[in-house]
């Protein structure tokens, strides 16, 4: 696939948005239990500001992905059938529950806790849509597995949960080395979760064939014209026009960028580090984020490209 | 419930592109407006097209057949484009199994031609849309034509009746015939996607002919089509 920035970058603000919200919620819940100290309300009002921008930030940009952004609208009617339709319902929805979280937060109401667990499990059932819509293509094998929609979840709230900790830190929380922590322990099991899917799609034998496109079932076929001498929709949404040594880069690029650099600057900061090397570890693992769902769209092999291999 | 369809011969087309101009010609002057056409007669032409006629060689040098290979939207009965769609812009018509665009309702985000394994959607670059054969609705529903022209504009085109067009449901059409006594197939089965268009296979020459000519040909080991779990080996 040609990978569009506006769906990368939709799914990683929306995925950083998500965990932010994630660690204010995780926070508000152990200090209810009193396993930790309450931190105060402008950590909540703050983090939910930032959530609401971040979410805002990823439908702002899912805008420039569409053809007709002024019907945007329609794309609620199909939620019975569209995991699409889903993400178009639940995003809003999920953007309306943090800022009523934040609001509250800030007029010190008691129905904070509530709204936040209506909250995460908005957020939740978020990250599900957003990973269905690419996992149930079946014959975009490279997506089409459990793995995406946990590596959906873990990437974003990884980023999120370091979003919270340098909030924290900056803000002198006391619980940003917590925070951290968490950021470090997600970083590590989604770095697993990844090259899991990473392996996963190497060992991949693509199901359709040029024998089985065309339905000439001879063991040499080879297309000498597509049909057309410029290029098509077809050449230009399915194919990123990179060589293979970029993916390879872009590859080892987000490995170190998303998971090794981040998880030893976070190791850092809970080592006594500071504000540095979390700041840091923040700003680096998104920038490997955004390289990560480059590479996830542009390692995915569309069956479509078996018609596209030759102008003529 | 019927289900039109086209069933394109192997055998007969000879890919002379004359169902891709005169598809182009039809849909571009309709009532939903034109198909994009940029540079025609520059560099880099491109646009939107319903249909293409691709080419194929098989076998090994110098017993190689050339395949013409027309593909358009295979309209199929399980389409994996329709349920994708998040404002039902895409549907399949019930009464006779064309799947077709809503123009008014698309909101040009691309997810359908996604979800498409055959590269048969094409987002038209000027009105923002995604387009595809509609086996030529406004043409075989006008009852203002005579009844033998009602048909798709790229099987009036054909010059040598390679595409067959009819109700694959209808045990007695032309083109349920066609597929049964040709061993007519589907692309990518695959993927369960149930393709409504058929295609018949390429037969080898005559044994007398072949026995003439002292080459061996390459579509000899033409056997059925294999199933999902063969085309994966």
């Amino acid at each position: 696939m040609n990978p569009a920035f506006s769906v990368v970058l939709l799914t990683t603000l929306i995925g950083a948005g998500q965990g932010l919200f994630l660690a204010m919620f995780g926070i508000e819940a152990a200090a209810a239990a009193s396993w930790i100290d309450a931190p105060a309300a402008g950590f909540y009002v703050c983090g939910s500001a930032l959530s609401v921008l971040l979410l805002g930030g990823g439908l702002l940009a899912s805008f420039f992905h569409l053809g007709h952004p002024e019907r945007a609208w329609r794309a609620i009617a199909m939620w019975r059938a569209s995991w699409l339709s889903r993400e178009v319902i639940v995003l809003p929805a999920f953007i309306a529950a943090v800022a009523a979280y934040g609001l509250l937060h800030w007029l010190d109401c008691d129905a904070t806790l509530l709204t936040g667990i209506a909250g995460a499990l908005l957020c939740l059932l978020l990250f599900w849509c957003t990973g269905m819509i690419y996992a149930c293509i079946k014959f975009l094998q490279e997506w089409a597995s459990p793995l995406t929609l946990v590596n959906f979840t873990l990437l974003g709230s990884a980023s999120g949960l370091m979003l919270a900790a340098a909030l924290s830190e900056l803000r002198g929380d006391a619980h940003a080395a917590v925070l951290a922590g968490w950021a470090l322990g997600l970083t590590i099991a989604g770095f697993f979760t990844r090259g899991a899917a990473l392996l996963r799609n190497d060992r991949l034998k693509p199901k359709s064939t040029l024998q089985s496109a065309i339905g000439i079932n001879h063991p040499k076929v080879v297309q000498k014209a597509q049909g057309f001498m410029g290029g098509s929709f077809s050449t230009r949404e399915f194919f990123h026009g990179r060589g293979p040594g970029t993916l390879r880069r872009v590859k080892w690029l987000f490995i170190a960028a998303a998971f090794v650099v981040p998880a030893l600057l976070a190791a850092s900061y809970l080592d006594g580090g500071g504000s540095g090397p979390l700041l840091a570890a923040l700003l680096i693992q998104f920038g490997g984020l955004v390289a990560e769902r480059w590479f996830f769209f542009a390692q995915a092999n569309h069956p479509q490209n078996l018609y596209y291999q030759a102008v003529s | 419930m019927t289900q039109l369809a086209l069933v394109i011969d192997l055998n007969v087309c000879v890919g002379c592109h004359a169902c891709v101009t005169s598809c182009k010609e039809w849909n571009t002057s309709g009532e939903a407006g034109f198909l994009a056409d940029d540079n025609p007669y520059g560099r880099d032409p491109t646009g939107t097209f319903f249909n293409r006629v691709q080419t194929f060689e098989v076998g090994e040098f110098p017993d190689t057949q050339t395949v013409h290979f027309p593909k358009s939207c295979l309209h199929c009965e399980d389409p994996p484009c329709v349920p994708v769609c998040p404002t039902g812009a895409s549907y399949k018509r019930p009464e006779d199994g064309i799947v077709l665009v809503d123009y008014d309702k698309c909101i040009g985000c691309k997810y359908c031609a996604w979800a498409c394994p055959y590269g048969v959607r094409e987002l038209d670059e000027h009105q923002k849309v995604m387009k595809k054969c509609t086996l030529c609705v406004d043409r075989i529903t006008d009852t203002k034509l005579p009844e033998a022209e009602r048909k798709p504009a790229c099987v009036l085109a054909c010059p040598t009746n390679a595409r067959l067009y009819g109700d694959i449901h209808d045990e007695e059409s032309i083109v349920s015939k066609a597929i049964r006594e040709a061993a007519g197939y589907q692309l990518m089965p695959e993927w369960g996607t149930q393709p409504a268009n058929h295609y018949l296979p390429r037969r080898a020459p005559a044994k007398p002919a072949a026995a003439a000519s002292g080459t061996t040909n390459p579509l000899d080991i033409d056997g059925p089509m294999p199933q999902a779990a063969e085309a994966r080996s």
